[in-house]
Order: structure tokens, then sequence, then C-alpha cells
């Protein structure tokens, strides 16, 4: 067991020089890799890999993506950089009307294994266009696999695990998780789609993925001191998502709390709380961000932060 | 070469396209149109059809130049590419159709049409979608052909594999990509992005612009600021060359140069090739709203009439070029009727090819 204590990027960076050793296909295109990517999150990988396969791209996120899709249908498989969500719109037909469809419109006879990294999520004091979480938009089309890790060991495995999966993923890793450090297992694979248990608990289940994980242990911890136990599951995969994982547990707790960064309205939580009233008839609750705007100045930004105090209050509330 | 072989070859290409679309035509009267006229009858091809009449001189002349493993993306108007490429007549009637057995199960249709096996990787329902396609492509094929040890063939193929020739299949290992857009396509950011992309990183892809002087139901002239798709490219250092596209043998003679100089790595080309858009914008289109004079003056120069009378020129023979339009028609025949007799998709397979990973969970 090789074990190793990484950042997020660096957990990164090692999925990526694992992938590219295995598999001469893998080429990376973006903007600014060759100097490692703006978070890091491709440092030394020109230098190991060359120029050719890890390819400084103009700023053209359209193409990028485009070009992806064809490299893929002629038997690359490239990891596309989009900096950051919000850029990532300017790629939109490409991810949406080609990556996601090509396979089903012409009745199977393309594939495109791509990798769409895209981080996502507030980055502070970055304001409205360079801090979304629109991973909903994506787990709404059909086509594509939706992954977002919240740890150093997950963003090694999960990355490794979307490169060799041959559909479509979008990869969103948080715009603020890049310099959390962890314990990475190099040769722990982690399946896509299977959710993690955080901790274990009987009074509640707790549903999140991504950076919004550390408020929702910081609540766990509050509550553990007012004697409430939480099943705590981290989702890493949004689609396809642990239906089993997480309706299993709402079945035994009964009350179901979904918490994520992004804007609440039609956001991922309402899919899982409608999923599991359905399934369970438990109770459920979902907590995100009011449908405004990312503002910046602090006191504007904090307006849509979903912290520990406020999901300590909902968990309350739906036990109440 | 107007009297040799390849003379009486590029007419049998525009031929069966003109025979293929005016089938497809036929059978689609009745139907639903994109613009919401419901007309009563079951129409065989549904949805918008849109038809490539009076354009066929472009593909015949570009693709005779190409090979089952150069690569090929095409536009929504994409049955006379798909066919120049060497795909299946009956085979892409019976996609026309909806029916199974069609290049895409009935998935995809007219608007797109694609057989990967001769490496034509789709028509595309996105004006200009299908050019950062294409510069993929090509990129993906200078790549291999530098390491030649990272062939698809001495890997495990991506998520199951897929009917392409792949890249160097020929064994020549310098294909190239060929890319099919309108004169709207360049309206476009991904047109602009694209040709960008391909002289940057000189990628053997040729840019063929079919400028027939219309988009959807608007003329392309006053909606395009300074000269269009050679001056653009020019901007971009990329060679362009104007063709009248209406003329086969012209269109067939400068792609030979300029598919032999991407093809030796001269880096990107663009052919903007000038024709007309005899019919509508799609095939229930009247397109009232052109002057008729235009027309009238377009189907002068009409491409198969023209090369007609250039063959018989250069002494064809009539009954040789007959024979080539009555093949063409027998053949449509036969496929029409292929794709009538030919059972639907089952209703099933409309959740297959979707992806792998979370297959089964539709909900
Ligand atoms: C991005 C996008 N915008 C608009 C349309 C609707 N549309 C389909 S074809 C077309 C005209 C395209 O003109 P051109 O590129 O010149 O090709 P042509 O139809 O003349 O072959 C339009 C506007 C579309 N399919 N995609």
């Amino acid at each position: 067991m090789m074990m190793k204590d990484l950042s997020y990027s660096e957990a990164a960076v090692l999925a990526l020089q694992h992938e590219m050793q295995a598999d001469a296909r893998v080429v990376v295109l973006g903007e600014d890799v060759g100097r490692g990517g703006i978070f890091g999150q491709y440092k030394g990988l020109q230098q190991a890999f060359g120029a050719e396969r890890v390819i400084d791209a103009p700023i053209s996120e359209a193409a990028i993506m485009g070009a992806g899709v064809g490299m893929a249908l002629a038997g690359l498989r490239p990891v596309v950089e989009m900096r950051v969500v919000d850029f990532a719109l300017c790629g939109m037909d490409e991810l949406v009307n080609q990556a996601a469809k090509n396979r089903f419109m012409f009745g199977g006879q393309g594939r495109v294994p791509l990798v769409a990294r895209m981080p996502g999520g507030i980055w502070d004091a970055s304001a409205a266009q360079h801090s979304q979480s629109l991973e909903a938009w994506f787990a709404h089309l059909p086509g594509v696999v939706v992954v977002s890790p919240s740890t150093p060991q997950d963003n090694y495995s999960l990355l490794r695990a979307a490169l060799q999966c041959g559909d479509p993923v979008v990869y969103i890793e948080h715009k603020t998780l890049w310099g959390l450090r962890g314990e990475v297992n190099e040769d722990l694979a982690v399946p896509l789609g299977k959710a993690r248990r955080v901790r274990e608990g009987h009074a509640l289940t707790l549903v999140s993925w991504s950076k919004q994980m550390q408020a929702c242990a910081e609540a766990c911890d509050a509550l553990a001191a007012e004697g409430i136990a939480v099943d705590l599951i981290d989702l890493r995969t949004l689609w396809p998502w642990d239906r089993e994982t997480v309706l299993a547990s709402c079945a035994r707790t009964r009350r179901l709390l979904v918490v994520h960064e992004a804007v609440q309205v039609a956001g991922f939580g309402a899919e899982i709380a409608a999923s599991a009233a359905e399934a369970t008839g438990c109770r459920v609750a979902r907590l995100g961000a009011p449908r405004i705007p990312v503002g910046y100045a602090p006191v504007l930004e904090a307006q849509s932060r979903v912290g520990p105090e406020a999901i300590a209050a909902a968990a309350r509330k739906l036990l109440g | 070469m107007d009297s040799s072989n390849s003379g009486t070859a590029l007419y049998r290409v525009m031929v069966r396209i003109r025979a293929f679309e005016n089938a497809a035509e036929a059978a689609s009267q009745g139907g639903v149109s994109a613009y919401g006229q419901q007309a009563a009858g079951a129409a065989k091809v549904r949805g918008p059809l849109h038809l490539s009449t009076g354009q066929e001189a472009v593909p015949a002349g570009v693709c005779a130049h190409l090979r089952a493993s150069d690569y090929l993306t095409s536009t929504h108007r994409g049955h006379g590419h798909t066919l120049a490429k060497g795909a299946d007549l009956a085979r892409m009637m019976c996609e026309l159709f909806g029916k199974a057995s069609g290049f895409n199960g009935g998935k995809g249709g007219s608007m797109h049409i694609a057989d990967f096996s001769v490496g034509m990787l789709g028509a595309n329902g996105v004006v200009a979608a299908g050019l950062p396609i294409a510069v993929g492509a090509a990129h993906a094929q200078k790549l291999l052909k530098a390491a030649p040890g990272r062939s698809q063939a001495a890997l495990p193929p991506p998520g199951g594999g897929h009917g392409l020739p792949g890249p160097g299949g020929s064994g020549a290992n310098n294909d190239i990509t060929v890319c099919f857009f309108g004169d709207g396509a360049i309206n476009r950011g991904p047109f602009l992005e694209a040709l960008n992309w391909a002289r940057v990183y000189d990628l053997p892809v040729l840019f063929v612009c079919e400028d027939n002087r219309w988009s959807a139901t608007t003329a392309s002239g006053p909606m395009t600021a300074g000269e269009g798709a050679s001056a653009r490219a020019a901007s971009m250092d990329i060679a362009a060359t104007q063709v009248d596209g209406n003329d086969v043998f012209a269109v067939h003679e400068t792609a030979a140069r300029l598919v032999a100089e991407v093809r030796s790595g001269g880096g990107p080309r663009l052919l903007h090739a000038l024709t007309y858009r005899v019919k509508g914008h799609v095939s229930v289109d009247l397109a009232a709203y052109r002057d008729p004079a235009e027309l009238a003056a377009a189907l002068e120069t009409d491409p198969i009439a023209r090369a007609r009378g250039h063959l018989l020129a250069a002494g064809v023979g009539a009954a040789t070029l007959d024979a080539i339009e009555n093949a063409a028609r027998d053949e449509v025949d036969t496929a029409l009727a292929i794709a009538d007799a030919a059972p639907w998709p089952e209703p099933g397979a409309a959740f297959t090819d979707v992806q792998t990973v979370g297959a089964g969970q539709w909900y």
C-alpha cells in the first residue's frame, strides 16, 4: 500500500501521471496547463510528458471542448480544462449537444471518453462570474457522468476512475479545496457512483458533496454535542448517484437533509429529497444558497454561504 | 480529366446525391415541418430535411480525393457529404426513415446522418459545431502520427470501441480531416476558434465553406461583415482558395491541390466554394422570400447539367451518362423499398448507447 500525504491538487496530478503513463491515449488540453494549470493541478506534467500531450490552448473554450470531442472520437482520451465552471459555459454546445449526445445520436458509432474539469463553487472574493455551483445542470443532462470529489484521496481515485470509464465526465473540483491535504492511498480504487459514509448515526441522514462536506462535518460535531448522531454521506458522484446507500440510510433514520453550496432552487438536493420521500416516505429538507448571484463584498458573499450553524439549525428543525 | 473515367465518376456521385435527395424529399411530403405546419398523412421521412440540391459538385469534387480513413465532419445539410465519402446509400435511406438498420439505428435521422466506418463523423444540428470537432480529430491524427505507438489498435478500445477506421488505417499514416460548413457558420465563434486552433497547431485539416448565399430564410451577404470566409481565413494565415462550386471539375482540381498540401503536412487550408441553394432551407420551405430571378439565374449553372454538357463535349456518349442516371434512380428505388420494409427500432433501443456508467438509472 502506497500512502502519501498530498494536497487535493497534488492528488490530481498524481492521478493524471499514473493514467498518462498507463495509457498513451491520455492527453491534456487547456489554457495554462503547460505551466501546471492555475491551481497547480497539472504541475510537472508537461515536463514529464511533453507539450504534445499536455497541450497549451488558446483562450477558446468552445474549441477546447469541441476539439476534445473530436480527439476522443479519433481515439484519444482527452482531459479538457475549463479553468472554472463559469467559463465552461463558453463551451456549452460542445459539451451538451456534442459530447453528451454523440454516442446516442449516432447509434453507438461513436464514443466520447473525455473528462471535462471545471472547478466549481465560491472562490473567495471572486464575485458572481467565478463562484458558481452548476452541478445540477449537468446532472440534468443524459449522457454524462458528474463527479465532485471532496478529499485528496477521492480526487486521486475518482479522477483515475473518470479517465478509465469511457463516458464523458463532468469533473467538478472545488475552487478552494486545492490546498486541502490528506492521506492518499495510491492503490485505492473508488468506483464512480458510490457514496462514502463519513459518520454513522441514527437520528438523521445528512447528504452533501464537495467543499460542503466540511461545513457538514462541523455541524455534525455541534449536533453530536447535543446527543444527535448523524449519518453523514458524501455523495462523491452526482450522476449516477448512490441511491442504494442514501435510501437505505433514509429508511433507517426516517429523516433526510441534503445540503449543497449551489442555489437551493432546482438544485440537485431537490432530486435527492424527492427520491427519498418517494421511496421511503421519510421527512425531507434541503438547504442551499438563496437564488442570488454571489456578491463580492464579504457581507454580500456571506449571504450565499451555507454554514455549519444553518446546517445544524436545519437538522434540529427536521428532528423537531 | 473531363473525358476520363474520373469525369464520369464525379458525375455518378452528383447524380446519386440528386436522386437520393429527390426521393427523400418526396418521401417527406405530408409530414410535420420544422416550422410547425402539419399536413394530413404520414410522411416516411419526418422532421426537418435539408436538401443540398444544386450543391452536389462540392462534396463530389472534394471527397473524390479522400479515403475511408480520412475524417469528415458535416452540417445539417449533410446527405451529399455522406454519400460522397462512401456511405452506403440504402442504409442512409433507412436512417432517414428512422429504421433500425439505419446508420444510427433510427436515433439520428437526416440531420445527424453519419457513417463512422467511412470516417464520416456526423452531420450536425448546430451551425458551426462541426468545426471544433474537426480540428480535434485532425489534432488526434497529428499526435497519433507523431507517436505511432499511440495508435488505437495497440491499446484497448475506448469504452467498448467504435466503428472508426482509425487514423492511418490505410497504412499511409497521412490521413486528414475535411470539414464542411455553410457561409452562415462563419459568423459563429466556433468557426473563428477552430481556424485559429488549426493554424496554431498546424493541423491536417481542410475547411470547406459551401457558400450557397443563404442562411435559413436570410441572405448571408448582408449579415456578413467584410469579405467572408476566405478573408477570415487569410487573416489567420490560412491560405484560402475560391472556386466555382458549381463546376465539379474546377472543385475537383482545386481540391486535389489543397488535399495534397494538407496531406503532405502543409497545415490547414480553406476552400471557399461558391454555389447556390436551389431549394428552400428545409424541404417544406418554398423559399417565397427570395427573388425568382435569382433562382432562375442560378438554375442556369446547375452543376449536374453543366457537367453533363462538359462530358458530352469531351466525347462521352449520352448513353453512358443516361445509364449512370438510370442506375442511380434504380439504386434509390431499391433503397426506398429496403427502407420501407425495414423494421422499426425496438422501443427499448431508446435506452441503449446513452452512457455506460449509471446505465439503467433513468430516474
Ligand atoms: C447555433 C445554431 N443557430 C441557428 C440554427 C438554425 N439554423 C439551422 S441551419 C441555419 C442556416 C445555416 O446557414 P449556413 O451555415 O449558410 O448553411 P446552409 O443552411 O446555407 O447550408 C440556421 C440559422 C442552428 N441550427 N444552430
